[in-house]
């Protein structure tokens, strides 16, 4: 499918190249079947007509980080509506409260990207999102949609944040490596764990709450305790703990313990030119990891609401979702989604994760935050 | 080219010095009339600046901390001891910072802009590249570089601003120096000075209104440090400028993120007013400028020795973190493939991003260097509003990026001004930040200018836009071209602001960079470091065509032996 694009545009050139008289009529008809034949060869005939001039272009907000996959082309063939990314905010904490702050006016028309420790926050917020149920809300992972009854949003995927280890370094120490919250507190992993700020990281947060939901709200500043006295290292974000701690991070960090994500260990599996790695040198904790669901929802203020409801539909629906584990490293929402089986082999969710509520997350993040920072830091 | 640089030359120096003292003595009554014509004119030609400032500056604050403000905030802010500890943190590292930058950058500056040896202008496009290195990256290669006990560690933090910030001290303080005339260090010479004596009493105190200038930005660059406090530092260490981006992005406290800018405002205009106050009392008053660079000779073999310790010492302090991040670009863990970020880059991000950021850099640059030049005029013609004009348009270095970003966004989301989601956005706010280097670097150059020559060229029946052409321009041209390439690098490598606007379309470099560290592969990590070293070449290649434009460092040598007897002339004349 996607070999065909570059034969069409060597024809257009080709075309284009001998004679100018006909070469704008020839010209024009080349570059509309280019954008139909790109997403899928069979949509090609039907509809041809879809990206004429004066049709709806929708913006749709994300933090930088997210990945527009190929799979949207198939949207705009179908229903002849086109999707713009729009970068919006470099994490999720950015794009949510830019989106809170611009709210009536809004920079795009659908955000995706919410997740599960901001959704009060933006549920809550008035005039930020018009409620729409999804055709496809039946299909999706009750749970998830149990959190907004309201419909303001609609989960899109999922994730896990987990303890992630060097798994060649514990095979060639020949050290058992740890499995749970109450391995990392032992001194034969001391001075081994990086972790993110919850106060500055998305991913930081996530595993702090994964430690109020196992230790409580009461509980979980004497593990930290624990944690500091067992040397844990502390950064701001995630990328300066991968990149610049992680022993597997390849920039010569020296610690073999990191909080990153579930789907983590398979991605260098499947980036880049081939050959490839075939076996990750990392894993994942399963108890020790924290849910996260990521949402999306029609802006108000947006001017193609009827569109916006089209593209949330696609969102959820299988094409979308099953482009979603190698574009965005994240688990379709739906069950009936296939996955990769890279995922399956090296990025399973854990089957015990922990979570906390939105609203608790909403009423308690500060204050644990300022826990945490006290417990840590100072 | 070179007919045309002479012509131009002769004009200034047949206007210049036996005329000059003659008008002078002829007719002091022209030149009040000038003068206080060029007062305001400057009025006038304050005009632009002001309003580009108080649209995109400004407004945009204003509505911003609009937003937030509620004076309950400032109390529970001034009675919270964490966040007192973080501004005495924010303002001492700051001052040490600048302090260690400008000790550390005088020298160099003076070298780079004074003797010519081999590699001179490689060495002082090199010294440019922390510039264009977005911090991510910087944090890279010093944390790999460093002992493990300055891991996370105030120290890492001064070095690597000194890093980042010398370029500012040897790009501004040298653009000043190499159009000094150097007569007057021959005169001491002549007169029996050292030439450790000479740099103490004639060089230093000539430059002195250059170093401080230079000081402002430097210093309101650490105190806003943002990237480099967080790798370097660790969360233990916040500025200000992080707290706020916390307060703003993170925890949506609005009120507490309006106090903690506001109170960044205070101190950063507490700090700019002492730094007008001692620039007026520096201003070395008009010296002889002059149109090219001339250089000297090392006469003694100790002078050579520590003009080459000094290129030397100042190459590998550049080169080492530089050099850790082109190996890294290689090391992308394909076994047998070295290459293999590199292929991956050119595959994918490399074409696209490159032109998106040569067009907001090309904007970029158009912006702020009409703005700067106007303002530079406008401050230099007149003196008590223009100090105003200057310390406004270092503002937005000292104020914190989110809240400029956020505030862009909040203001300009309808009609006559929609920009939402446009990619105007970044050019318009890289100027912002890019403008007061481009003062910085315009500013003393036309400030040393004679006004005499003005005076006597008025005299002799120039108009004022032949006065401008023929005695300012020729003069200002290098410090432009100086001040062309530090918004150009500026552009390139500028993060912050970028992140918190709204883009569709392509990323630039940095933003493609920070994408890249966004996943856990050491191909991407490679690749990211592919991406800063291309960056790092393009500003080299920028700033090396600029060196070589007419009036450009590399011009004058060319012109070294026929301009040498107008010198000597000069230097007899006018000192």
């Amino acid at each position: 499918m996607k070999r065909r694009t570059p034969l069409v545009l060597a024809a257009t050139v080709v075309l284009a190249a001998c004679g100018s008289s006909t070469s704008r009529s020839t010209g024009s008809a080349t570059t509309t079947a280019v954008a139909v034949t790109t997403p899928g060869s069979t949509l090609a005939g039907s509809s041809a007509p879809s990206v004429a001039a004066g049709s709806v272009t929708l913006k749709l907000l994300s933090y930088d980080a997210y990945v527009l996959p190929d799979s949207v082309k198939q949207f705009t063939a179908a229903t002849g509506i086109g999707v713009e990314f729009v970068k919006a905010g470099a994490d999720a904490g950015t794009l949510v409260n830019s989106a809170i702050l611009t709210a009536g006016k809004p920079q795009g028309d659908v955000l995706f990207g919410i997740d599960n420790t901001l959704l009060s926050r933006g549920v809550t917020s008035k005039g930020l999102f018009i409620p729409y149920r999804s055709k496809e809300s039946a299909n999706l992972d009750q749970t998830a949609t149990a959190l907004v009854p309201g419909h303001e949003v609609t989960p899109i995927d999922t994730s896990d944040v987990c303890v992630n280890i060097d798994t060649s370094y514990f095979t060639a120490k020949g050290l058992t490596p740890p499995a749970t919250f109450d391995d990392l507190v032992k001194p034969e992993y001391k001075g081994m764990l990086v972790v993110e700020n919850p106060g500055t990281s998305s991913t930081g947060l996530a595993f702090m709450l994964a430690t109020v939901a196992k230790y409580g709200p009461d509980g979980f500043a004497a593990y930290w305790k624990q944690l500091r006295g067992n040397g844990v290292v502390a950064v701001d974000s995630w990328d300066d703990a991968y990149f610049n701690e992680f022993s597997q991070g390849g920039s010569g960090g020296k610690l073999p313990i990191v909080v990153s994500y579930a789907t983590s260990p398979p991605y260098p599996l499947v980036t880049g030119d081939e050959p490839r790695p075939t076996v990750p040198t990392t894993a994942n904790l399963p108890d020790t990891c924290f849910r996260q669901i990521e949402f999306a929802g029609i802006l108000d203020g947006s001017k193609h609401v009827a569109e916006d409801q089209q593209l949330v539909d696609f969102l959820a629906g299988r094409p979308y979702q099953e482009s979603l584990p190698l574009s965005n490293f994240v688990y379709p929402i739906r069950a009936d989604a296939t996955v990769p089986d890279v995922f399956t082999k090296y990025a399973t969710l854990s089957p015990k994760p922990w979570s906390v509520s939105p609203g608790d997350i909403a009423k308690n993040r500060d204050a644990w935050i300022e826990t945490w920072t006290k417990t840590v830091l100072r | 080219m070179d007919e045309d640089r002479s012509a131009v030359g002769s004009v200034v120096g047949a206007v210049s010095p036996a005329t000059a003292s003659e008008a002078k003595a002829a007719d002091t009554e022209a030149a009040a009339i000038t003068r206080s014509q060029r007062h305001a004119s400057a009025l006038w030609i304050a005009v632009v600046p002001t309003i580009f400032l108080a649209v995109f500056f400004g407004w945009p604050l204003v509505t911003m901390l609009r937003r937030g403000l509620a004076w309950s905030a400032f109390s529970s802010v001034l009675g919270d001891s964490g966040i007192r500890s973080v501004m005495w943190f924010t303002a001492w590292q700051a001052v040490v910072s600048t302090f260690a930058t400008v000790v550390l950058g005088v020298w160099p500056a003076y070298v780079l802009a004074r003797y010519r040896f081999t590699g001179r202008r490689a060495l002082s496009a090199l010294l440019a590249v922390p510039f264009v290195l977005p911090t991510v990256v910087v944090g890279l290669a010093f944390l790999a570089l460093l002992p493990d006990s300055w891991r996370r560690s105030v120290p890492a933090i001064l070095v690597a601003h000194v890093w980042m910030n010398v370029a500012v001290i040897v790009r501004t303080v040298g653009s000043f120096v190499s159009q000094l005339d150097p007569g007057l260090e021959d005169a001491a010479a002549t007169l029996g000075a050292s030439r450790w004596k000479t740099l103490r009493h004639v060089v230093l105190p000539l430059t002195k209104g250059a170093i401080l200038g230079s000081v402002a930005i430097v210093f309101l660059f650490c105190f806003t440090s943002f990237g480099i406090v967080r790798i370097l530092g660790g969360p233990a260490h916040p500025t200000l400028e992080v707290e706020i981006w916390r307060r703003t992005t993170q925890s949506l406290d609005l009120s507490t993120a309006a106090a903690l800018s506001v109170i960044q405002l205070v101190l950063i205009v507490g700090a700019l007013s002492i730094w007008t106050w001692r620039q007026r009392r520096a201003a070395s008053g008009p010296v002889a400028m002059r149109t090219r660079t001339a250089f000297r000779t090392a006469s003694s073999r100790t002078e050579s020795l520590a003009v080459a310790v000094t290129a030397v010492v100042a190459a590998a302090f550049v080169l080492v973190p530089v050099g850790r991040l082109v190996a890294q670009s290689m090391q992308s863990s394909r076994p047998g493939n070295p290459l293999a970020a590199w292929q991956a880059i050119v595959h994918s991000d490399l074409g696209a991003s490159l032109w998106a950021s040569a067009r907001v850099a090309a904007g970029a640059v158009l912006v702020a260097t009409a703005m700067g030049a106007l303002a530079s005029i406008a401050i230099a013609g007149n003196p008590r509003a223009g100090a105003l004009l200057d310390a406004g348009l270092m503002l937005p270095l000292g104020t914190s990026a989110v809240t400029i970003g956020f505030g862009l966004l909040i203001t300009f989301d309808h009609p006559p001004i929609d920009l939402r989601g446009s990619w105007v956005m970044l050019p318009l706010g890289h100027a912002l930040v890019a403008t007061p280097f481009v003062v910085r670097a315009v500013l003393p150059t036309l400030r040393g200018i004679d006004p005499d020559l003005r005076h006597a060229a008025s005299t002799l029946g120039a108009r004022p836009w032949q006065v401008w052409r023929n005695v300012d321009l020729p003069v200002l041209r290098r410090a432009l071209i100086v001040g062309a390439g530090f918004a150009a690098a500026i552009s390139l490598g500028e993060f912050g602001a970028s992140s918190f606007l709204a883009r569709s379309g392509t990323e630039t470099v940095p933003l493609a960079i920070a994408r890249l560290l966004g996943r856990p592969s050491k191909l991407n990590l490679a690749e990211a470091s592919a991406l800063a070293t291309v960056l790092m070449v393009v500003i080299v290649a920028i700033l090396l065509i600029l060196d070589r434009q007419p009036g450009g460092i590399g011009q004058s040598d060319v012109h070294r032996r026929r301009a040498r007897p107008a010198r000597v002339a000069r230097t007899e004349v006018s000192r």
